[in-house]
């Protein structure tokens, strides 16, 4: 598809899995909210799956004006060509000029076969999309070369200017149980070709209690805290104030945490309210997946780790003798309230 | 049977630190390696090629040097390399390279491409399915194990939350997770006909059958505005004191910001 300035309207993919949207769509729709109305036109979410119809309601509660619904029984478990198929379908039909995707398992899979087929631009992880009004541009900022660098590319001559961004880095609306929406059905003429496959087993891995990109409060830790029995300290102190366990690339090549519980470049994105970094370096690509946190505290045996400089507060010293401590002040802290 | 591996040599990211006064990349004394989930594609491949027997041709795009991944491979195993290089194909984002490679793999005829999941440079994950794309054959992304089975391969592919087990026809093209294996190490009789016996073969442009508005700069669908290291927030306070004072500090700040 080659330059079209007739192309409007911003779309989000609504990834949903087991019928259940993933919070990133509904992420990308308060973001495509936003640039939708900087550009003066609306943001449609192209929900695809087979017996879905019901969930689009949810998504213009979280800001999308239009759902664009496209339920086939071929629809029914992930695959890429009939999800292409359909992606590429609506976009045809309706010709938007920006495509936004998370870069989920799914949307990194699916994102670059509708580019390809449509030959137009994709630029993947987005953390910061700002829009050129006039010229109707996107300016897509990600991280380069391991996080080292930031790079902001534009997708000039070609649409839609396609984006994916990962979970957790934009933030979604507030739900409103009273907004109104457009939804329509949308046949995308699904059919066979040499390009289907056959999934022949579903296998889910055991659920984790709480997803580290929902936790409030994140302790977490690295090669610092020297062992897995060592954990308990940070175990312990996350049930204290109410948070979540997570770790660095190390603690999670080491055996200490499961790879679900990993921040970073290679792991996942996190902006809890309060991150604890605990016994973590702080190397570029571990920051890269927790410099969004609302408030950061570092406890690090060096006074010369990294982590300090992105730190809000940074406490040199042994964790092993101080999260303890800091457990029983923060549960002393709590009864006292609860007698007030 | 025949299989394609793509492999890029990257920087090692890993090595890559900021100079703190100018805040920008130190790149000197970098060493290149071979990307790690192209080289989880390449044992793949091996193993196919020990088990049933397969001829494993490694394909690089990128400057001459780039020929160190390709006898690193050869090395390993692979049976012949390709280097495609050109002026005209450098500074190609997904697409332009996807194009350059796509058709280089048509030139060279396949029934299982094997690309990594991602560059650890670039971390996009698009250049496999774009390549897939382009040559009209299935893909399956984030393998983590493969098992040939006749005409079929039988792969599972990873999500965040699950895995399929998924049956695709070759030809298709897979893209490996650096998990899928635990890739070989170069034998001493192989450096030695990698670096002694082995060809490289080198294509240029003249040698693809790609239009001219599909590859390089011109070519790319997007293009790089600004590139610029990152800001790094001002940090906060930093305190060495015993572990009485510094819970009392950690307590105070928590309760400023109404955390407790």
């Amino acid at each position: 598809m080659n330059m079209n300035k007739e192309s409007h309207g911003v779309f989000v993919f609504a990834q949903q899995v087991d019928k259940t949207i993933t919070n990133v769509s509904y992420e990308l729709i308060g973001k495509g909210k936003e640039i939708a109305v900087e550009l003066d036109t609306k943001v449609s979410a192209v929900l695809v799956g087979s017996g879905i119809k019901e969930l689009a309601q949810n998504l213009v509660e979280y800001g999308a004006d239009r759902v664009i619904v496209i339920d086939d029984e071929e629809l029914e478990t992930y695959t890429v060509e009939p999800y292409t198929q359909a992606l590429t379908a609506a976009v045809t039909a309706y010709n938007p000029e920006i495509l936004l995707m998370g870069a989920t398992a799914i949307g990194r899979d699916l994102a670059p076969r509708v580019a390809a087929r449509l030959h137009t631009g994709l630029t993947a992880d987005c953390t910061v999309l700002e829009v050129d009004k006039g010229k109707h541009e996107l300016f897509m900022t990600r991280p380069a070369f391991g996080g080292n660098l930031m790079a902001t590319i534009e997708c000039p001559d070609y649409r839609p200017q396609m984006a994916t961004v990962r979970p957790g880095v934009m933030v979604k609306r507030l739900r409103d149980k009273e907004a109104a929406g457009e939804i329509v059905l949308f046949d995308a003429g699904i059919h066979k070709n040499n390009c289907y496959v056959e999934v022949q087993k579903v296998v889910k891995h055991i659920a984790h209690k709480i997803d580290i990109q929902d936790a409030k409060i994140l302790v977490s830790g690295g090669r610092g805290v020297g062992g897995k029995e060592n954990f308990k300290y940070l175990y312990d102190l996350a049930e204290a104030v109410g948070g979540t366990v997570s770790g660095s690339r190390a603690a999670v090549d080491s055996g200490w945490l499961g790879k679900d519980e990993q921040v970073g470049q290679t792991g996942k994105t996190v902006r809890p309210g309060v991150y604890f970094a605990v016994g973590i370096s702080g190397a570029i690509q571990h920051v890269a997946g927790m410099e969004e946190s609302d408030y950061i505290i570092a406890i690090n045996k060096d006074a010369g780790a990294p982590i300090f400089s992105v730190a809000d507060v940074g406490i040199v010293g042994d964790m092993t003798k101080i999260l303890p401590e800091l457990t029983k002040a923060v549960l002393a802290e709590k009864s006292n309230k609860e007698y007030l | 049977m025949k299989i394609i591996v793509c492999v890029k040599q990257v920087p090692d990211t890993t090595e890559v630190r900021l100079d703190p006064v100018k805040g920008t990349l130190i790149r000197e004394g970098v060493p290149s390696i071979m990307n790690p989930d192209d080289k989880a594609g390449l044992e793949a491949a091996l193993r196919i090629k020990d088990s049933k027997g397969a001829e494993v041709t490694v394909l690089t795009m990128g400057p001459p040097q780039a020929a160190d991944v390709l006898r690193e491979s050869l090395a390993m195993g692979a049976d012949e390399a390709v280097l495609v290089t050109d002026r005209a194909f450098g500074g190609a984002d997904t697409w332009a390279t996807s194009c350059t490679l796509a058709a280089a793999c048509g030139r060279l005829g396949y029934d299982i491409i094997f690309t990594g999941r991602q560059a650890i440079d670039g971390d996009t994950a698009q250049v496999g399915p774009e390549m897939a794309e382009h040559l009209n054959i299935p893909n399956v992304s984030y393998a983590a194990a493969i098992e040939s089975e006749g005409e079929h391969l039988l792969v599972k592919r990873e999500f965040e939350d699950r895995y399929h087990e998924v049956r695709v026809q070759m030809p298709c093209l897979i893209t490996a997770l650096a998990e899928l294996n635990t890739p070989r190490y170069m034998t001493p009789g192989g450096i030695f006909t990698a670096y002694r016996e082995k060809e490289i073969t080198t294509w240029t442009r003249a040698d693809l059958p790609v239009e001219d508005e599909n590859i390089g700069l011109k070519g790319s669908p997007t293009k790089v505005v600004k590139s610029f290291p990152k800001t790094v927030k001002a940090a906060g306070m930093k305190i060495e004191r015993g572990v009485d004072e510094s819970v009392q500090f950690i307590m105070d700040k928590l309760k400023e910001k109404y955390i407790l």
